[in-house]
């Protein structure tokens, strides 16, 4: 705890067994102030599972979690009312409007004036789009609609943490567009996010900092830009191809028509070369691993197929 | 936390329909009993009903006594059933939890919603009964049937009647707090409220069979069914006191354990839905 005081969420050695199944096995994880954490793993690796265990809805068989410093879950449940949460969807009393629904989650706990309650309500509706939703029951809404207003709801008490497990689920991709524009304007205020996701490009446009887990364990917890680091290849396309490889002798690694792919200390030293040699250039960048990448190889094959172990 | 259980409670149309449900029962049997004037037999069919015929005075307690072996376990066993599992199978507890509601105090203001129903719905039989009682069944003036006339054959006042009808409200709800602790505590246990409403129904079912074997005499004064018709000693002059002690014990029994096991239960799990 000492040396990590500006963690917003740690976990120290956290498991959860179901039975003789080990769906979380020791897993520490580091969420600082302001940022922006992609969870990742594929689906059954235990995410969900260890995000309720952050909230207190699961036990952690061992290990210990802490939100703000505070252990979890413990006497200062209060720590809970600084957090917004979205687990495994969205729900509502589908009965009720949209503001009935917010209205009573509100009033339900601690941490909420009521005063403020009918402002801020009106406030987060307008955040997520909601504002004209009028006093229709929510078990009229679409998906989309219900995934917006599962995150008004995360956001009504203007929490420093967001647990986002799935956010874009139910969402059309200009919806997921307005969310992570709305989840980074948050951010930029000061909000701190944990999303988690099997969904690599909503991690790889929102997050800073990733975790990946697999079959329970975290394979990686790292800066998203450690993770993608360069691989030394410079990727070169160019309408002089042929050209260009016999300028580069026996440096190019890859071809693919016009694309090559060079082995080069810095883009900017073979761009000087190539151009000398009367290379044209259409498009120059070094080469770095995409998340998919990075996350294949750690993880594997396989995301939801149920392959026979050894052990059973 | 309460108001807003209170709230959610009385929000949905299914407990006004269910109230409604419980007070149409009686009225329906009110109707046949004026069209008909065909009172059950002494000692057959529901107690009181053929006093009432006589004056419609006593038709409100007459009225429980019709809803308590059936309807009204059944409702309560479904309102408790769903008051845990419901919330589960919506998805919203988890929302609650984490809002955060403390576990204890979700369980507190869950049974005290399940017993302001209770509350609700018996006064609400009670209360219509006494409409359609005494709007059908007028005594005639003058004959012996104007006062009205306790099992002991004494007369009772009217003031008397009402201390009376308001004690057997009582008795009855309180009869029904142990069906509503088992289905409470099922419904901590379980994702689907059907299946909390059902399992405390068979255990009032079995209770019920039970009562009425001889062989299953040893335990009969500890099932939960046992005493509940004791009510009707409410209406013996003096009260009869012996029966509805032991059935208010047996009833506070049955809660504490199985709000006690509730508690446990809730406390204690994951909460995976």
């Amino acid at each position: 705890m000492t040396d990590r005081e500006d963690a917003v969420v740690a976990t120290s050695g956290l498991t959860k067994r179901f039975g003789s199944v080990v769906a979380v096995d020791d897993v520490s994880i580091e969420v600082r102030q302001g940022d922006r954490y992609g969870f990742l793993g594929p689906n059954g690796s235990g995410k969900t599972t260890t995000v309720r265990m952050l909230l207190g809805l699961v036990y952690a068989t061992s290990g210990r979690v802490e939100l703000f410093g505070r252990r979890m879950p413990g006497p200062a449940r209060g720590t809970l009312s600084d957090v917004g949460a979205l687990i495994e969807g969205p729900a509502s009393y589908g009965h009720l409007s949209a503001r009935t629904n917010l209205a009573l989650m509100d009033a339900a706990g601690p941490g909420s004036s009521r005063r403020t309650r009918r402002r801020r309500i009106e406030d987060v509706l307008e955040q997520v789009g909601l504002d004209g939703v009028g006093r229709r029951p929510v078990k009229a809404f679409s998906l989309g609609m219900k995934a917006r207003l599962g995150l008004a709801g995360a956001l009504l008490r203007r929490p420093r943490l967001l647990v986002l497990d799935e956010p874009t689920n139910g969402l059309d991709p200009q919806g997921i567009h307005e969310v992570r524009d709305l989840l980074l304007e948050l951010n930029r205020g000061g909000t701190t996010l944990f999303v988690s996701s099997h969904l690599l490009s909503e991690v790889e446009s929102l997050c800073t900092r990733v975790g990946v887990l697999q079959a329970g364990r975290l394979v990686a917890q790292d800066d998203l830009a450690a993770l993608q680091a360069p691989t030394g290849l410079v990727l070169v396309r160019t309408p002089d191809p042929d050209l260009a490889v016999s300028v580069l002798d026996g440096r190019v690694v890859r071809r693919d028509g016009d694309l090559l792919a060079v082995r080069a200390s810095t883009a900017e030293a073979l761009a000087g070369l190539l151009v000398q040699s009367g290379v044209r250039l259409t498009e120059l960048r070094a080469e770095r691993r995409t998340l998919e990448e990075v996350v294949l190889e750690l993880t594997g094959p396989g995301s939801d197929r149920v392959a026979r172990g050894p052990d059973r | 936390m309460i108001a807003v259980e209170l709230s959610k409670l009385f929000r949905r149309p299914r407990t006004w329909v269910t109230v409604g449900l419980l007070c149409l029962l009686p009225t329906v049997v009110a109707v046949f009993l004026a069209v008909t004037d065909v009172a059950p037999r002494p000692g057959e069919g529901p107690a009181f009903l053929s006093a009432v015929l006589a004056n419609g005075a006593l038709f409100p307690a007459a009225a429980l006594g019709i809803v308590l072996p059936l309807f009204l376990p059944v409702a309560v066993a479904v309102v408790a059933g769903d008051a845990v599992a419901g919330e589960s199978a919506a998805g919203t507890l988890r929302y609650l939890l984490v809002r955060p509601v403390g576990r204890t105090r979700l369980l507190l203001a869950k049974l005290l919603s399940v017993v302001v129903f209770l509350v609700v719905a018996v006064t609400a039989v009670a209360a219509t009964a006494y409409e359609v009682g005494t709007r059908l069944f007028v005594p005639v003036p003058g004959s012996p049937a104007e006062v009205v006339t306790g099992l002991s054959g004494s007369t009772l006042t009217s003031q008397q009647l009402a201390v009376r009808t308001v004690l057997v409200i009582g008795y009855i709800t309180w009869s029904m707090l142990g069906v509503a602790a088992v289905a409470l505590f099922l419904s901590t246990l379980t994702d689907s409220p059907l299946a909390a409403a059902l399992g405390a129904l068979a255990v009032l079912v079995t209770s019920q069979v039970l009562v009425t074997l001889d062989a299953a005499s040893s335990v009969k004064q500890y099932l939960p069914t046992r005493y509940w018709l004791a009510w009707v000693d409410f209406f013996r002059d003096p009260i009869l006191w012996h029966d509805i002690r032991l059935g208010v014990l047996v009833q506070g029994a049955y809660a504490v354990v199985f709000l006690g096991l509730a508690w446990a239960a809730f406390t204690t799990r994951d909460v995976t839905s």
